[in-house]
């Protein structure tokens, strides 16, 4: 049997968990940490962390929050964003990451994947897809949260980069992020068709319904939800307003207004629903 | 000391290091013989290549130190690479010799293709554990865990030549294989028990009460 994985994404700027619209426009909802904690109690299969900013890693508080989470979250954690070295690597290893994920060093030297993999181990590296749909209907890979374009073909960089000894690919349609119109299916089934290793459909979910297509009609390995899970939880994590007035966009907090097109549920009924729907997952006794 | 960590500079060490300090068990990581044979539990973990982690511990000298260290008779744990490591032999990228203390081979996921059910390689993610022997309630699982998701990330699993030390077994596309053994005081899993949740912090306090 497969069992499916839901992973909650957590996008971090500075100290806090952000979201934003097709990777921009973040807003601030909280402290990462309570997120992850509450995600860890509700059943996530593992946690997604992702460095908006795409800080230098040797002067990066990004790692102090990685320790403080692993100290309490025993389920493996990924982080991304700005990791360029085998150095860059280590440190974010070091501080209790279980895996890292790249894309734009991967993209600029496709021959840091095949480093990477041999020296921590291929099950370490994922490797971070960021895709724009084109008018001809075929798929470009983007960095940089979409703002530069590569022009790199999807599904031939898909094969590439499990070819180069990538673990997973993390599949993310900016079109679709933040939006909640969905997950791209195309995409999703087009890579997954492509490769062996685990693709992680990400971007665009606003209910379980979503998930059930991404995995029944496109063959998704996992699923990485983000503004779903968030919007619904920051009520749950208690009352955040007023701790984050120095940095980012803090008017959605403080309006406490929810965002209609996303389902309502917490990350244990969504499971649930999965379940009831017949997608095999781990739930929690 | 009640833990050593073997570090063999393969992998991440430091969740099965936040696992031990999560339910109050003392812990070193460290590729010191001395410190190794000197703790009361020693636990060999890992993630990766095979024959790469075979060239680390002979050129760190640290498979005399494990050969010694269970002839101690002190409780041996393996996790993961660390399981497959203790057999005779893996077929990762051609034949290479392991440490020879479970008689068995290491032999990689072959599944047919069908494209309803795909079966990734590696098989990264949960799956259940079937118990299959009555030795496992003498083991750190004691009495729980049967039925229980574990947290799995390996594409090469184990095949004991002696069935009787199979604790337990997993299925995974059409390959039911073994998950869990349990030879004279060695207890090893495919699985992570330091990523499996409460679920697996449970193991390391089944581990914490027996050694006080």
């Amino acid at each position: 049997m497969k069992y499916i994985r839901i992973i909650p994404r957590l996008d971090i700027k500075g100290p806090n968990l952000v979201k934003g619209i097709h990777l921009e426009g973040l807003r601030v909802l909280g402290k990462p940490e309570d997120f992850a904690q509450l995600y860890y109690e509700h059943g996530a299969d593992e946690i997604i962390y992702q460095d908006t900013v795409a800080s230098l890693y040797q002067r990066n508080n990004l790692t102090e929050i990685i320790t403080r989470t692993v100290e309490n979250i025993f389920i493996p954690l990924t982080v991304g964003g700005g990791i360029r070295t085998l150095d860059d690597i280590n440190i974010v290893l070091r501080a209790g990451a279980d895996k890292i994920s790249i894309n734009t060093a991967a993209v600029n030297n496709p021959s840091f994947i095949d480093q990477a993999s041999r020296f921590f181990g291929s099950s370490t590296i994922v490797v971070a897809i960021e895709c724009i749909r084109q008018n001809d209907g075929t798929f470009l890979a983007y960095t940089d949260n979409g703002r530069e374009h590569t022009g790199v073909e999807v599904l031939n960089w898909a094969r590439e980069a499990e070819g180069r000894g990538a673990g997973e690919i993390l599949l993310t349609s900016i079109d679709q992020e933040g939006t909640g119109n969905g997950f791209d299916l195309d995409l999703i089934r087009m890579v997954t068709a492509a490769v062996k290793i685990p693709v992680i459909a990400h971007g665009g979910a606003a209910n379980v319904p979503h998930i059930v297509d991404s995995i029944n009609s496109a063959g998704a390995d996992a699923v990485a939800i983000a503004s779903m899970l968030h919007y619904a939880s920051v009520k749950l994590i208690g009352d955040l307003t007023g701790k984050y007035e120095k940095e980012g966009n803090i008017e959605f907090l403080k309006g406490k207004k929810s965002f209609k097109s996303f389902g309502q549920e917490n990350l244990m009924e969504i499971k649930s629903q999965l379940n009831d729907s017949g997608i095999p997952l781990r739930v929690l006794n | 000391m009640d833990i050593a960590i073997i570090d063999y500079k393969m992998s991440n060490l430091h969740s099965v290091q936040a696992a031990c300090r999560k339910v109050g068990l003392s812990s070193v990581i460290t590729s010191d013989q001395a410190q190794i044979l000197d703790a009361k539990i020693a636990v060999l973990p890992g993630v990766g290549a095979f024959s790469k982690a075979m060239n680390h511990l002979v050129e760190l000298k640290l498979d005399d130190c494990i050969y010694r260290f269970i002839e101690s008779g002190k409780p041996f744990i393996g996790i993961c690479l660390g399981l497959q490591l203790l057999f005779d032999e893996s077929d990762e990228f051609g034949k290479h010799t392991g440490l020879g203390i479970v008689k068995g081979k290491v032999k990689k996921f072959h599944f047919l293709e069908n494209s309803n059910s795909k079966h990734p390689i590696p098989q990264i993610g949960w799956n259940k554990v079937q118990q299959t022997s009555t030795i496992w309630k003498d083991t750190f699982l004691g009495d729980n865990y049967n039925d229980d998701f574990m947290y799995f990330v390996h594409s090469h699993y184990v095949v004991p030549e002696d069935e009787n030390i199979i604790l337990s077994t997993t299925t995974y596309g059409t390959t039911e294989y073994c998950s869990a053994i349990k030879q004279d005081n060695i207890f090893a899993t495919q699985f992570h028990p330091e990523k499996s949740g409460k679920i697996g912090i449970k193991i390391y306090e089944g581990i914490k009460n027996k050694i006080g």
